[in-house]
Order: structure tokens, then sequence, then C-alpha cells
């Protein structure tokens, strides 16, 4: 479904991402991780249209999308969830959700996307408690839901996850994971899920890549990846100290 | 039957894609992890992001059995020896061995690719398997048998020899498939009909050979004398063991992994890529290997790809079987000979056996070759004109096929010596 090949990123002389590679099959859950810096976040931005590539290209569904608009990848099918949530807090909750249809609406759509805006809050019944609260009276978790209704009201086919753990409580956390599954069992979406907290990324994921310093340097089935020494001793928490080359 | 449909039967596209994201990320791990190759790609003036299609492998240098001699015993690793959960080496027949190391992620590729090759083969979980590769250092016995127990079969380790004891086995348990190398297979139906047991009441239905070259008239052979349907599977310890590639049921060559292994084909004197389909040496690159890959590795053997689709409906490119090892190619009188050749010639002939020697000397300064050969009984004890027309046309054959002559000699049959691991064909008793 989206194919990247040899992408290039640079900030200024500060080479970002180096000659990745990746790709995700329809129906699969991808899971990008990696330390501070990796790259990670450059990736899904660039995916999305949001920083342009130097190099390399971008298939999505065979049509190459590497010089395309943000606006108008979205209107193919690829909705992006920014890190940190970004809702916009002075806004009701459902002006968000609105607002995340905005690449596709039109006077005579009016009543497809008030079933779309029910559908997201029939996944998220707490969103439709909060309906006319301001976004950024809603607790952190609560954003996140909000942050993905939104990209679901541009209904994507493949949905981009920048860290959406981040800075939740644990039990949270594990909600926010059980939506992300539901998403792709129950709506058959694709998901491409950026995640410090590794494990639990690789747990739902089915495959994942390692991305070190721009490059990735490993790639494999998940519960591969979860075995792997370097990536527990890297991502998943091992004590460092403990685990010293002996070569 | 398909052990894993979604990966053996991949679009070329997606293939080739998850093939360069592999090929990226363990060219990243090398260079980081195995000082080895950093000084090699250092001195080639290459760095690992340089690589953005498969093509640019060939840029790469090449990785050798010295190589790896040298860095003897896990100068070639690239994790810290604690993850290391196995270590195998080659037999070392021709020198120091060489040390292979698994990751418990590499045990589990390795056991899905020997799944693969057995499913291939005709092996299900409900069948009986005895293997008979030497279970040790040789990573024959335990590639076979984790990957017999991913399938599921019922899995007896017998290890390799006790020939009696093997058939005695295979006729008490009811063996349906049966795993060794093929001058073993051989081996194992003369002592079936020396034990005066019909090979109808045997259960064996399959019989997987490989670690040694063979011909099409070996397998015949073995098909019609132990009652299987025998396919021929390749693997090498240096790239992971069996699993590399082998045969579907179709036997017109052997399924490689292509998810796991690059290949290419190299011409053994220029090492230049050679037209696609041409035999040459194969050259074996390891896509997922965590604990010991291997980049460009030199195996010596030579083959041919096949590009055509397999009726099995695998898409992975096939290759031909091993025809003969560079290393093992007899320079005779400036002619190219491999002991497969005689092998095929050999096999071709009625009133010989199986089993046969190479010998090569020199008289003076010309070489001389001389292949024993055994003959079936009955030609044996007649008359010496039969003898004669007989040796005449082996001759002749040889001849034909090697474009340069050979002395043979007819011997009894069960004089040559017989091996229960890699037959050794040939004896160069010339000092080069």
């Amino acid at each position: 479904m989206l194919v990247v090949k040899n992408i290039d990123v640079y900030y200024g002389k500060i080479n970002a991402v180096r000659r990745a590679s990746l790709h995700v099959s329809e129906g699969e859950i991808v899971a990008l991780i990696g330390g501070n810096g990796a790259g990670k976040t450059t990736m899904l931005n660039t995916i999305s249209g949001l920083i342009r590539a130097f190099g390399g290209s971008i298939l999505y569904d065979g049509q190459d999308i590497t010089k395309q608009p943000p606006d108008r990848i979205v209107q193919m099918g690829i909705s992006h969830v920014p890190e940190g949530r970004l809702v916009f807090k002075p806004m009701s909750t459902e002006d968000n959700l609105l607002l995340g249809s905005f690449s596709r609406y039109s006077l005579g759509k009016r009543r497809e996307i008030e079933n779309d805006r029910e559908q997201v809050y029939s996944i998220f019944p707490i969103l439709k408690e909060r309906r006319r609260q301001p976004a950024g009276t809603l607790s952190g978790g609560e954003q996140q839901m909000l942050a993905i209704g939104r990209a679901l009201m541009a209904k994507p086919k493949l949905l981009l996850l920048d860290e959406p753990s981040m800075g939740l409580a644990p039990f949270i956390i594990k909600e926010i994971f059980r939506h992300i599954l539901e998403l792709r069992n129950r709506f058959g979406l694709t998901v491409l899920l950026v995640e410090q907290n590794a494990r639990n990324a690789l747990r739902i994921a089915d495959s994942g890549y390692v991305l070190e310093t721009g490059r990735v340097v490993l790639q494999g089935q998940a519960e591969d990846l979860l075995a792997n020494r370097d990536v527990q001793r890297a991502y998943l928490g091992r004590d460092l100290d403990t685990e010293m080359d002996v070569q | 039957m398909y052990w894993e449909p979604e990966k053996e039967t991949m679009d070329r596209g997606d293939l080739e894609q998850l093939q360069l994201e592999r090929l990226q990320a363990t060219l990243s791990r090398v260079y980081r992890n195995v000082p080895f190759y950093r000084q090699k790609f250092d001195e080639f003036g290459v760095e690992p992001d340089d690589f953005r299609s498969l093509n640019d492998l060939r840029k790469l240098p090449f990785t050798t059995k010295e190589d790896l001699r040298n860095s003897y015993p896990y100068g070639m690793f690239a994790v810290p020896l604690r993850e290391v959960v196995r270590i195998h080496a080659s037999s070392g027949t021709t020198g120091t061995s060489t040390v292979a190391g698994y990751t418990k992620n590499d045990i589990k590729t390795w056991s899905n690719l020997v799944a693969r090759i057995l499913t291939a083969g005709g092996v299900t979980k409900d069948d009986v398997i005895q293997i008979a590769f030497g279970y040790g250092l040789f990573t024959g016995g335990f590639g076979l048998h984790y990957g017999a127990e991913r399938v599921g079969a019922s899995v007896i380790p017998t290890s390799s020899g006790n020939t009696a004891r093997q058939v005695k086995i295979m006729q008490d348990f009811k063996t349906t498939a049966l795993i060794c190398t093929p001058s073993y297979a051989l081996l194992l139906a003369d002592a079936i009909s020396e034990m005066g047991i019909n090979v109808n009441s045997l259960s064996l239905r399959y019989g997987l050979f490989g670690a040694e070259p063979w011909s099409e008239g070996m397998r015949t052979e073995i098909q019609d004398r132990l009652k299987i349907t025998a396919t021929d599977n390749y693997g090498l310890s240096e790239v992971i063991g069996p699993g590399v590639a082998g045969e579907c049921l179709e036997r017109q060559g052997l399924h490689i992994s292509e998810d796991h292994f690059l290949v290419e084909v190299v011409n053994p004197d220029t090492l230049e890529p050679i037209r696609l389909g041409e035999t040459g040496e194969m050259v074996i690159t390891s896509l997922t290997k965590e604990a010991f890959p291997v980049i460009r590795y030199r195996t010596r053997d030579l083959a041919r790809l096949i590009t055509e689709p397999c009726p099995c409906g695998r898409k992975f490119m096939k290759m031909s079987r091993v025809m003969g090892r560079s290393d093992d190619m007899l320079i005779i009188k400036g002619v190219n000979v491999f002991p497969s050749q005689i092998e095929a010639v050999l096999f071709a002939i009625e009133g010989t056996e199986p089993h046969y020697q190479i010998i090569v000397d020199r008289k003076g300064a010309l070489d001389d070759v001389t292949v024993l050969v055994e003959a079936s009984e009955t030609i044996f004890f007649d008359e010496m004109k039969k003898q004669n027309k007989l040796i005449t046309l082996i001759k002749k054959n040889l001849a034909s096929e090697l474009g340069i002559s050979v002395n043979v000699k007819l011997v009894e049959k069960k004089t040559l010596e017989r091996t229960e691991g890699k037959a050794k064909r040939v004896i160069d008793l010339r000092k080069l």
C-alpha cells in the first residue's frame, strides 16, 4: 500500500533520514521505533508531504506522492495524527472533529459528514460527552482520542500516528493502543505507528522498523524485534550497564 | 503445499522492496558491528548509505572462506557472544573450520526456512522423519531437526552411522520420510536389499537429500530403489545451513528463499556477473541473519539460476542442482573437469554401480586420470570380452563428455570405500 524507497531528508546540513526504505501492506499495523532524533517523526512528516524529501520516492497505492502537496495526500487517503495531538484548544471538541473533514467538505456532503462524526462518537463515546467543551479542557488521553477522531473524519485508508502514548498515564496508554487495534480490526485501517514506547507498539504491530540516526538498522516481524536483544537493550528498557559487550 | 504462502508466492516487486529494506538494514548493522566489514568497505570506498538499489551490491567486496577462517572463531559475529544461543562449525575437511553463530531469532528463522523446504518436498505434520545427518557441529542434523519439529512431524534423530540399525528403525518405526546425503541413501538401499527386506513393505514415501552434489541419474536410482519421491535441497553452514534452497515436487530446480538470501551468479575466474541462466559460482548475501551475517559470500558451488515460472506456484527463483564446486574443479590436461560430469556419464550406463572414485596422478609431465567404477556382479563374473566392451563404452562416453581421455578400471562391487557422510569422490595424487 505504501512503499518508501531510499528517502533522504535534510534539515539544513543535517541528514535526518538516510536512504531509508520501508513498506506498509494493506491492513497491517507497522511500528517505527527508535530513540530521540532517530528520524521517526521526520519520516512521517515526509510521507504526509509536510517536509520534502531530498531524494528517494514514496509510492501510495502505486502512485508517486513524493511531490504531492499535503492536502492532496490527505484526499488520497493518508491522515496524519501529529505528535503532541495539536488540537485547536479554544475550539469545541465537535468543531475540531469537523475540521478534520475539510478536505472533502461541501454543502452537499453535510449529511454524510454528520454520519461520520456520529461514527467517531461511537468509537470514542467520551468525545460525544465533551462535544461542546473547548478541546483545551480535555485530558491528555481525551485529546489524543480527539486527534485520532479528527484524522478519521478525512476518511483515511492509511493512518499515520506519531507518538500517541506520549505523556499519558499507563492505563490510558493501554486504552489508546486498544483503540488503534480496533481501528484496524473493525474498520480495516492500515496504520503506521511511530512510538518511543516500543514494547507496546511492537505488541500490537505486525511488523516493525528500528531507526537509528536516520537509518533503518533492523526490520522484521514485530515478535522477532521484541525478541531481539539489541532492541531490548536500546528501546525496551533493559539495564544497559548489565549488558555490556563481552566481545 | 506451501509453508508460508504469503512469502513463497510473493509478487516480484514486493519481494524486491523487502530485499532492499533488509539489505540496507543488514549493511548498516555489519558496518557498525563487524570490524572486518567496516575495514573492507572503507578500503573499497563504499559507504553503507550508498546502497540504493539491489544492483549496488556489486560495488561490495566478496567475502571468502579465507576471510572467515582469518576471523576464527568469533570475528565475524555481529552481536555480542552472550546473544548467541547456538554455535556450529563447518567440517573443516579442507582446512581450519569456520564458525557459525545463531541468535534466538536466527534459530527461529532457520527452522522456518527448513520447514519451507520440507513442505516443498512433500513432508507434512503427519510424517515420521528419520534424520540420518550427523548431529553435532555439522549444521545438517540440527538444522533439519528443528525444521521438522516446526512442521510438526514426528522426528527420529537417528544421526548418521550404524546402517543396519537405521534400516531396522526405518522398518519398525514406520519412517515415511528420509533425510540424509544422497550417497548414504544408496548405501541404505544396499543394506535394505542385503537384509532381505522388501522395500515395498517399508512406509517410506519421501526423501530429502543434500549436503553433497548429486545427479539426475542418482535421483532416478534412489527413487527406484527406495520407492520414494526424492528432492534436492541446498544450504551451507557459512550462509545458515540447510534451508537456503529446496526443490518442490516438480523436481525441476531448487527454490531459493529469496526473502532471506540474495543470490548472484558470477564467473569464478573473473568474478564478473554472468548472463542469467548460465552456470557460475553462487555468491550469497544474507538478508535477515543477526549473529553471523555474510555479505557476498563466495560459496564455490557452481549452479545456474532458473527464471522460468514453476508450476508449483512459488514465485521464488530456482537454482539448478549444484554441478560441482569451483574448488573441486579438476584441471586435467588443461581442461576443466567436474566429478559430477563423470558421475552423470556413469549413471547413464547399464552394468555399473553408482559408486566410483576418480584418481588423478601425474605421469612425467602429463596428467593421468583413472576412474574406478564398481561393476554389477552379473557382468563381472562374465567373460573378459564383456568387461572390455563395458570399459570401452565408458571410456568413449567419458571422452565425449569431458573432451579428454581417461583410464577406466572396473572393480568388484563393494570394494570402494563407503562413507556415512559426504562421499569422497576424488583422490588427487599430483604434487602441484
